[in-house]
């Protein structure tokens, strides 16, 4: 197959969602993965070099293509100027989430000291946060965690790409040994 | 007495909470987080629940709990350190616990403001397929130059306008109607009209404690209807209100 770029090209613009590395490889056949890898990084170099409106990113543990940034404004302007963003109660809740998932409400409260009920529910709603479990402590209290599609949002490759919170390690690093929190056991219920 | 304002509960789900209310304190006040004047601080904040509250407004428990753990804070540093201390746990600052749930929230909320600046799907990138979900949609802001408004900085603002009043003007008994609904529509006929008034502009002439209550809750109100946005120059400026969605 010598023009598998195009085919990887094809098959990224004609996905849904995120297209996987594995999953190009299952419908290429008989190319190496090394190889389709290589060839999405080219793909990748030759978008940003011809300086198009379009990008490829790794998104979500995937490809897409995206637009650029930049051109935001003229792309509204054809989607409509519909705006609602996030509260900053739910962007803080949902930081939270990011950094310490899995994580159960009572646990984000303490350290936003206020309830948070409402931005939960709305990030559930969205589908930004989901449940992942139940704690095994009495009442059983819900875990949560971030979904796939919170990282399609807010542009990440996986969780690791979260940028790191320097000054929190330096807090961690403060405290005294009896206060780091062990991992809990999770007793993972799976989620509808 | 049956005030007109006593009908209206508004939620207070528009602050992100004490201990923002306590960042902001710090913050404006350039005190270093890690020695707080905690006789000052616990002083400017419960004029901060005075104000909320005469607002009428909803004031959520949490804010009383830190009320009372500042005051708890304010008195153990009152008492005098004993000579010879029992065990080293005693040696710790009244303080600690508290600074550390401060380092802690601020980290979030930085945190919360790196992800929003990230290129976002569906406000600053927009991918083939990706469904169009009202909910989802961002709102992006072009005047870069202007800083968003918290509603702190909003209450300061009424704060300082209701202290400018002459006393004698707050007892007289006004006989005009308004109410909520007028104003807000009041308020939002004038922005479409002007573009952006300040706080002041809005107001008019007619300076008395019942327009001005009204006025403040209606923007409130607007705000939280993300139908209007308020926004300084710089840090302590003067506030001014644009309509959200530009018609």
């Amino acid at each position: 197959m010598e023009n598998f770029k195009a085919i990887i090209e094809a098959l990224i613009l004609a996905s849904e969602a995120p297209l996987a590395l594995e999953k190009i490889c299952v419908i290429l056949e008989n190319v190496e993965k090394a190889e389709v890898k290589k060839a999405i990084e080219q793909l990748i170099v030759e978008y940003n070099e011809r300086q198009s409106g379009i990008c490829l990113v790794e998104v979500a543990g995937g490809f897409q293509f995206r637009t650029r940034s930049e051109l935001s404004p003229w792309v509204k302007k054809l989607k409509g100027t519909k705006s609602a963003s996030l509260s900053p109660a739910a962007l803080e809740t949902l930081a939270i989430v990011a950094y310490r998932q899995p994580i159960v409400k009572a646990e984000i409260e303490d350290i936003r000291g206020v309830d948070v009920s409402a931005p939960l529910r709305g990030l559930l709603d969205k589908k930004l946060v989901r449940i992942v479990g139940r704690k095994d402590v009495p009442g059983k209290p819900i875990i949560y965690g971030t979904t796939k599609k919170f990282l399609e949002v807010f542009n990440l490759k996986d969780l690791s790409e979260l940028p790191t919170l320097r000054e929190l390690k330096e807090i961690s690093e403060q405290k005294e040994p009896e206060s780091v929190t062990e991992p809990e056991l999770i007793e993972e219920y799976s989620d509808t | 007495m049956t005030d007109e304002t006593t009908d209206y509960a508004i939620k207070l789900d528009i602050f992100e909470g004490p201990l923002d209310l306590l960042l902001y304190l710090i913050k404006k006040n350039e005190i270093d987080i890690y020695n707080i004047p905690v006789a000052l601080i616990t002083e400017q904040y419960l004029q901060y629940l005075k104000i909320i509250k005469s607002l009428n407004l909803d004031l959520a428990g949490e804010y009383l709990v830190m009320a009372s753990t500042l005051i708890h804070i304010k008195s153990k540093m009152l008492l005098p350190v004993p000579d010879e201390p029992s065990d080293e746990e005693s040696e710790e600052d009244p303080r600690a616990e508290l600074v550390k749930q401060l380092l802690e929230y601020q980290t979030f909320k930085e945190a919360a403001t790196a992800l929003s600046g990230r290129p976002l799907l569906e406000r600053d990138v927009f991918a083939r397929s990706a469904p169009i979900d009202d909910k989802v949609e961002k709102s992006t802001e072009d005047e870069d130059e202007l800083i968003e408004v918290n509603v702190f900085e909003l209450i300061e603002a009424f704060h300082r306008l209701v202290s400018r009043i002459d006393k004698k003007e707050l007892l007289e008994i006004d006989l005009e109607k308004m109410s909520l609904t007028d104003i807000i529509n009041d308020v939002m006929e004038r922005l479409t009209r002007e573009k952006n008034l300040t706080f002041e502009e809005l107001l008019g002439e007619r300076i008395d404690r019942r327009r001005i209550i009204y006025t403040f809750l209606a923007v409130l109100e607007l705000i939280k209807m993300k139908m209007v946005k308020a926004y300084q120059t710089s840090a302590f400026g003067v506030i001014r209100i644009f309509p959200a969605v530009e018609s």
